[in-house]
């Protein structure tokens, strides 16, 4: 198995990327969706009066602040990261993640040095009304602070409102508003704060239930699972309909990731849909024999998520890797020719500057900008280097729509019967209400997994592959890193989980 | 007034540090963690750019050397 995996140096700042991010997202949609749910709180108490009100928020909001401070800083040893093991990459995109970061910064600096100390400090400081104002602005914020970092993300994934600056190695940002309002952006950034409001609702349903199980703080348990299992409710909807649309902007700008995500390779008029399946992992692209070992399919339905029509052609990775004539196309091998002549024009573009012939330059320019949209294919060797880890990327992508519907059950359980006050009586429904705290992470992880394992090889979607992007670093310097952080992380969670234990067991009497 | 609303807004932050305890707490780790946090990245992951390049010019000289040669062989580093 260990002789499989390939432990190049790309390869360990894949993995140290992706341990920072997936250790960051332990706390960032806790923090985006709970922020929400204690400004309902707070708004049920100040409509009410009702002092329970209060001091139900004041305990989620401990907890809040307790996953809040443990999370504040982890995203920044990505920069970092960028810095070090991503160094051409960090260069090529400072103009267009200049923008959004820096916004992303104003804003999280001004609502901490603000709104949070009024929420925190306010308490019989300020007016209710104002205190909410702040609570509010506090969800608000950080769910538009979120914006700014998806925006870049969404950008990488379909790279758009720039221009290759070949002077300076450089991606220029020449239309803001298209980077902002890209599809991609869009869908990444609505599927992932809903589906950190549906975390957070489980997180609230998830610790209340523990405090039925112990028979404590039960009206506070009670009235916390009514809110939070309405909230989850409504924004698991919205996750389904956003990841709807995800999986239609993937069909149109990243079809090799939703061909992964469905381990499709030959595609089809129309293409059915696998809600499970097991893949024969001797599967090869090309080898036109069956990708599963066993399936279940319904038929027709990745065309209609896809394309929208029924009837509609869905391509797989060998159409996209060799080539679909009758359904217009282009073959990986026919882009990498086109991105070798990019980086080839790229080459004498460069030489002919430093010669000083403008002749040469223009020529060059011309040849550049002819083939520059496949430019990162230029620095593949062959077509199958463009398909992303198709197993990961399936199998993430059913283990996150299986817990997400499970989620949705439990919460639909968790309403009807705390509606019908007959909750305390559902043991077993209380201990998987628990449970699910872990399987919201599990999914919400897995979600990252299929959109970042999913676009690989690329950095910036057909322009950059990570092979370039990375730094000339020997993979024992990664290594060393890895595993130091990998040991900080851990320790900082083990913090995170004892706090927090201790101050769900202290309950809402101490904050 | 605005003196007024200025030490009030002073004595909540005041007042709010001083009346923490689970804060305190929060406090410290956030403090420890940044100063741990920082120090390692600022040690172990340096900008190679920034420490090898004293301009931008010869940074995107550097890149755009990158871009042209060819890329390294799967297992080469």
């Amino acid at each position: 198995m260990l002789e499989q995996i390939d432990f190049t140096q790309v390869n360990w700042a894949r993995a140290q990327f992706a341990l920072t991010a997936m250790f960051h997202w332990i706390f960032v949609p806790l923090t985006l969706g709970l922020s929400f749910l204690v400004a309902f709180f707070e708004s049920i108490y100040v409509k009410t009066g009702n002092l329970e009100w209060k001091r139900l928020t004041r305990f989620w909001m401990s907890l809040f602040a307790i996953n809040f401070a443990i999370g504040v800083a982890t995203g920044i040893i990505m920069e970092f990261e960028f810095g070090t093991n991503w160094s051409n990459y960090s260069w090529m995109v400072g103009d267009i993640f200049g923008a959004p970061l820096a916004v992303e910064g104003i804003f999280a600096f001004f609502i901490e040095a603000t709104f949070f100390a009024v929420m925190f400090f306010g308490w019989d400081r300020v007016s209710q009304k104002t205190h909410l104002f702040a609570t509010w602005m506090v969800a608000v914020g950080s769910n538009l602070s979120a914006l700014w970092i998806l925006v870049a993300n969404g950008w990488m994934q379909l790279p758009v409102g720039m221009t290759f600056n070949p002077d300076l190695a450089r991606f220029e940002m020449t239309n803001f508003w298209a980077v902002l309002f890209s599809p991609v952006a869009i869908s990444k950034f609505t599927h992932t704060t809903a589906s950190g409001f549906m975390l957070a609702s489980v997180f609230v349903i998830g610790v209340s239930a523990w405090f039925l199980l112990k028979g404590r703080h039960l009206q506070l348990a009670k009235r916390s699972i009514l809110v939070a299992a309405t909230f989850g409710l409504l924004s698991g909807l919205f996750v389904a309909f956003s990841g709807d649309e995800a999986a239609f902007t993937n069909a149109h700008h990243q079809p090799m990731k939703l061909a992964a995500m469905e381990s499709l390779y030959a595609g089809g008029v129309p293409s059915g849909l696998i809600p499970f399946g097991i893949l024969d992992p001797a599967k090869q692209p090309g080898d036109g024999k069956d990708a599963f070992l066993l399936k279940v399919e319904v038929p027709g339905v990745l065309s209609l998520l896809a394309n929208r029509v029924l009837t509609s052609f869905v391509p797989g990775i060998d159409d996209l890797l060799y080539g679909n004539p009758q359904q217009g196309i282009m073959s990986t091998g026919e882009k990498i020719s086109r991105g070798k002549l990019a980086v080839a024009a790229l080459a004498s573009y460069k030489e002919a500057k430093q010669s000083g012939d403008p002749a040469a330059v223009e020529i060059a320019l011309g040849e550049l900008r002819a083939n520059q949209d496949y430019l990162g294919y230029g620095y593949l060797e062959r077509a199958e280097e463009a398909v992303p880890p198709v197993a990961l990327t399936f199998y993430s992508f059913r283990a996150m729509i299986a817990l997400g519907t499970v989620l949705m059950l439990v919460m639909l359980l968790f309403f009807y019967f705390t509606w019908k006050n007959r909750i305390a009586e559902q043991r077993w429904l209380l201990r998987l209400g628990v449970l699910s705290i872990f399987l919201a992470y599990l999914a919400s992880e897995m979600g990252w997994v299929v959109a970042e394992v999913g676009r690989q090889p690329w950095a910036i979607q057909n322009l950059l592959p990570v092979t370039v992007a990375n730094s000339n670093l020997t993979a024992g310097t990664v290594q060393a890193t890895f595993f130091l952080f990998l040991a900080i992380f851990s320790t900082l969670l083990i913090a995170e989980i004892r706090i927090l234990l201790k101050q769900i067991q202290t309950g809402p009497e101490g904050h | 007034m605005r003196v007024g609303a200025i030490s009030n807004l002073l004595a909540m932050y005041v007042q709010g540090f001083r009346s923490m305890r689970l804060g305190r707490t929060l406090w410290a780790i956030i403090l420890v963690k940044l100063v741990v946090l920082f120090t390692l990245a600022r040690l172990l992951l340096p900008n190679q750019l920034q420490e090898r390049f004293d301009n931008d010019q010869d940074r995107a000289a550097h890149v755009l050397g990158q871009l042209v040669r060819p890329p390294p062989a799967p297992g080469a580093r």
